[in-house]
């Protein structure tokens, strides 16, 4: 793909012999309610790291504390089960102390967005060249049905008995502030997607974050089903695919056109609309405004942005610190400690 | 040329230089440091810096300071009071006089000690003509008048010349203290290789100083420090902090880990990240953390993913890793984690030095968290303690909290240089490569320590957690047995590294009437006071730890020899505390002092007295 430099000094090995699913599977008796969404994300994760084809054992899996975060005792590869709000720290120290890993992370949105919030943006500031998992359910499911700072307003929980009065946050839209250069959403339903999505990311140098609206099917039910629902889905879904333009609907009828410096909906030939009007979807770009209002977008006005929608292609963090070390090591006056304690003003007693 | 009239041979001198925080008094004292080191005497020295980085110009709050203690036998102080003091203004008058002996040196800039600036000090009229000096050996030199002299063939501004001022009191001290000029002006040619203004005008004024001082009647008796009996060996000047970085690199390297350090800055810890970032050449990676959490994570994920991972704080960044701290003993990691003390609680007295986080180290984690704590003694035992406590954490599969403090980490000290292949080796447990028999939670019987099992390496894929392990295996389990059995498992685990440890020593006879305990950055001025009372003829000893957390084996055997026991530390007595709880069979007295400030020799000297005829 000409867009897409790979800047990467350091690979991952890659496995000489094909790896299947079931390389992957821990055998770990998975504790997930029935019906949760999770158990999708799993079977992605298990289907897309032997496409990957890394040796096994340089996948790594980091995780917080939340339903999300008992994902790594699921999957066999080498894994750390964190604290709250801290798998995007561990795996920046994992990550930099060993730039052949594939590091995944796996998180969700009260992990990420509240008590992990400050490791989030920094993790995605840094660029660090990891890929994470955002389990957006929009509510906290471990400690049972409060609500999390995705939760739409007014949404009833436990701890919000008359409706939450919070602002949510959106995902992409915090990723993008905080310098993001990828960023994906796909619903737990579609299988393929999600594969397709998490294959990208892999291939991304730097942070990628997918944000995976993921049905919390005891304590959040149906959180997405206004976009989600087999009814509705086609008009309430773009799917972006790149160097494609950005048509969605049963029949591809409606589209995304600039209108000035907003986004809008129009339908193709509607109005003396024609194709060449609407938006081609270019996921590389450097500048983030398009891809910024295409994360923003959410009915009833507009469909929700779902696939790839940010992959720019910028330098990360790992490789610069392995390119400090290379160069500290080229022209540094030190070649072992010996020498840097017999720098400077040294003096014998005799 | 008058003649050097009388030399006064001394053994010991405590100089201290202040000024304002913009009078560049630490690199005057590090200069006549460096010129003390050149002539053979052994020292300690300490910065004194003010809280604030720029306070308002003549304030005490902008004081800043720099004591050095050099003599002809072993130093291990900074001091308690001065022999001489330099004050360039006012303010730096009134902050230090408290410190000063009856009858020692004053030099003053008495150009500074106009009106305007003794009032902001403090002072109603000026102390330099009120007669409040006189039981001192005061010189009033015109240190900015002259400085401006002797730089008005070069044509630079008053605010340039005033900036050299500094090297006019240096002058001055050189020519009292009897050191040639040479290796200063060396400096400053180095220093100023791009500036040769500035070179001129240093020089300049460092001369003038020193000729000044050579007319002065009270300066004809020149003070000479004999050069110091130490061992033979190489040696330099070292600061605690930067000991603490360097032996944190020779661990790294003597073990084969690379060393990664991730850490947030804080006061008076941060110059050990600051030296280590230095080192990329060294293979060291430094990441400075979005805050102190974030810090020993990125650490526990190298840690786990094979780097000796190493993160450095204070006391409050300290209680934000606790939880962290917690998982690292839970995953059975090497992590060593330094906490350079200051006066607490809550943000507290950041430049001021304390003991108090002992009790944070040992016990301030949820849950049944028993880990490895250690603490340095002194500037060169930083080097020592970090190694050491490396070392541990490693071959031992556990996070070490290693204590230091703002005293000895900002402190100086000469350094015997040691080699590095010389130090103890560090044998990491490294699992290897599709070992069949690789389980996350087997035990080595004699040591209880787990293996380290690299992401990376064929065949040894697994997962660990904060959640409870079923031991051996390392799958989660609640099971009731399992979970009293790691308790037990995590705690035998520490206990076993007393077998791996030195034993306690003392400093004196075996026997006696007074033990005294310590612990840690008080260590110079402890051995001072002890040394001085045994050389009267008194049956007093001391015990200073390094290892706490376990405490050596011997240390019950030890403390049974003595009529009384003394617990000396910079807090309200948590280590008594602790040896109450540890050892309960002995009566402990306590002496303990948090102001903020080191013990003074004289103030143990008075106590252990008090001990020692109250018998
Ligand atoms: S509580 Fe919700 S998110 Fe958690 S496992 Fe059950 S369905 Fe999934």
């Amino acid at each position: 793909m000409t867009h897409h430099h790979f800047i990467a000094n350091f690979t991952v090995a890659r496995s000489e012999e094909p790896l299947n699913k079931e390389d992957f599977m821990s055998g770990e008796m998975v504790r997930w309610c029935p019906g949760c969404g999770s158990h999708a994300i799993l079977n992605s994760v298990e289907q897309v790291f032997p496409r990957i084809g890394y040796k096994k054992e340089n996948f790594m899996i980091v995780s917080g504390i939340g339903c999300s975060s008992r994902f790594p005792y699921y999957v066999n590869t080498y894994g750390f089960h964190g604290i709250h709000g801290r798998a995007s720290a561990i795996a920046t120290g994992v990550k930099l102390a060993n730039p052949h890993l594939s590091v995944w992370i796996a998180t969700g949105d009260g992990d990420s967005m509240a008590i992990g919030g400050n490791h989030f943006i920094h993790l995605i500031r840094r660029n660090v060249d990891v890929n994470l998992l955002l389990f957006n359910n929009q509510i906290y499911g471990l400690t049972k049905g409060q609500y999390s700072p995705t939760s739409p307003m007014g949404t009833v929980t436990k701890t919000s008995p008359q409706g939450t009065i919070e602002h949510p946050f959106n995902p992409g839209e915090l990723v993008i502030g905080s310098q993001g250069t990828f960023f994906a959403r796909v619903a737990d339903s579609n299988q393929k997607m999600m594969t397709d999505v998490m294959f990208e990311a892999a291939r991304h140098d730097g942070t990628s974050v997918i944000e995976i609206l993921q049905n919390c099917i005891i304590f959040a039910d149906k959180s997405f089903a206004g976009v989600t629902d087999k009814d509705v889905r086609d008009n309430r879904q773009l799917h972006l695919v790149h160097g494609q333009p950005m048509l969605f609907g049963k029949n591809k009828e409606n589209g995304i056109r600039l209108n000035g410096t907003r986004l809008e909906v129009v339908t193709i030939g509607q109005n003396g609309v024609p194709l060449e009007d609407i938006l081609v979807h270019d996921q590389y770009r450097a500048d983030p405004g398009i891809h910024l209002m295409l994360a923003k977008m959410a009915p009833p006005l507009y469909p929700i942005a779902l696939g790839v929608i940010r992959s720019a292609s910028f330098s990360t963090y790992d490789d610069q610190v392995e390119e400090q070390v290379r160069i500290g090591k080229a022209t540094g006056k030190y070649r072992n400690v010996d020498d840097l304690l017999n720098s400077g003003d040294v003096f014998d007693v005799k | 040329m008058h003649k050097r009239s009388k030399i006064l041979e001394l053994d010991e001198v405590v100089v201290k230089f202040a000024g304002d925080s913009g009078d560049g008094m630490q690199l005057t004292g590090t200069l006549f440091s460096d010129a003390a080191v050149k002539a053979g005497n052994d020292l300690a020295t300490f910065p004194d810096f003010p809280a604030e980085i720029r306070a308002p110009h003549n304030t005490i709050a902008g004081v800043s300071g720099f004591q050095v203690h050099i003599g002809k036998h072993r130093i291990l102080t900074t001091g308690d009071s001065c022999d001489v003091l330099v004050a360039m203004n006012p303010a730096s008058l009134k902050a230090n006089i408290q410190w000063v002996k009856p009858g020692a040196m004053i030099i003053v800039d008495a150009d500074a000690f106009e009106e305007k600036a003794f009032t902001i000090a403090g002072y109603k009229d000026n102390p330099l003509d009120n007669g409040s000096l006189d039981s001192f050996q005061l010189i009033k030199a015109s240190i900015s008048t002259m400085t401006a002299e002797a730089v008005s063939e070069l044509n630079v501004e008053r605010k340039v010349a005033d900036k050299t001022r500094n090297m006019f009191a240096l002058g001055m001290m050189l020519f009292i203290f009897n050191r040639p000029l040479e290796p200063t002006i060396e400096y400053l040619h180095r220093k100023f290789e791009k500036n040769a203004t500035m070179y001129e005008a240093n020089k300049l004024v460092l001369q003038a100083g020193y000729g000044y001082a050579d007319t002065l009647e009270v300066s004809r008796s020149i003070y000479m420090v004999s050069p110091a009996n130490i061992e033979k060996g190489k040696y330099r000047t070292i600061m605690g902090n930067t000991a603490t970085a360097w032996g944190l690199l020779a661990a790294s390297e003597r073990s084969g880990r690379p060393l990664f350090l991730g850490s947030y800055p804080i006061t008076p810890a941060t110059e050990i990240m600051v030296e280590l970032a230095k080192h990329k050449s060294l293979g060291v990676k430094v990441l400075q953390a979005e805050d102190e959490i974030a810090g020993i994570c990125s650490a526990i994920g190298a840690s786990f993913a094979g780097s000796l991972a190493v993160t450095t704080t204070s006391g409050p960044g300290l209680s934000l890793k606790s939880e962290a701290i917690g998982l690292a003993v839970m995953t059975e990691l090497p992590l060593v984690i330094i906490d350079v003390q200051r006066a607490g609680p809550s943000t507290g007295m950041p430049t001021k030095s304390e003991q108090s986080d002992l009790y944070q180290a040992l016990f301030g984690r949820n849950g049944e968290c028993p880990l490895v704590v250690m603490a340095a003694s002194s500037p060169a035992d930083c080097f020592y303690a970090a190694y050491e406590a490396a070392k541990i954490a490693m071959e031992h599969m556990t996070p070490v909290i290693l204590l230091s403090d703002g005293y000895i980490g900002n402190g100086s000290q000469l350094f015997k240089i040691p080699k590095v292949a010389e130090l103890a080796e560090i044998r990491p447990p490294l699992a290897k490569a599709n070992d069949p028999n690789y389980k996350p939670y087997l035990r080595d019987p004699e040591t209880l320590v787990r293996q380290w099992a690299l992401p990376g390496t064929e065949g040894l894929r697994h997962r660990v957690g904060g959640l409870e392990k079923q031991n051996v295996e390392g799958n989660v389990s609640t099971n009731p047995a399992n979970h009293q059995n790691m308790v037990d498992l995590r705690a035998a685990k520490i206990q076993k590294v007393a077998d791996f440890i030195d034993e306690q020593t003392v400093l004196g006879e075996k026997d006696g009437d007074l033990l005294v305990v310590s612990w840690g950055g008080t260590h110079g001025a402890i051995t001072s006071a002890v040394t001085a009372l045994q050389g009267k003829g008194a049956k007093i000893c001391l015990a200073h730890f390094k290892h706490i957390m376990p405490l050596p084996k011997n240390t019950e055997d030890l403390f049974k020899a003595f009529k009384r026991i003394v617990v000396c530390e910079l807090n309200s007595g948590q280590f008594v505390n602790y040896l109450r709880m540890t050892l309960p069979g002995f009566k402990y007295h306590q002496i303990n002092k948090v102001q903020g400030l080191p013990f003074m020799v004289s103030e143990l000297v008075e106590k252990f007295n008090l001990l020692l005829e109250n018998q």
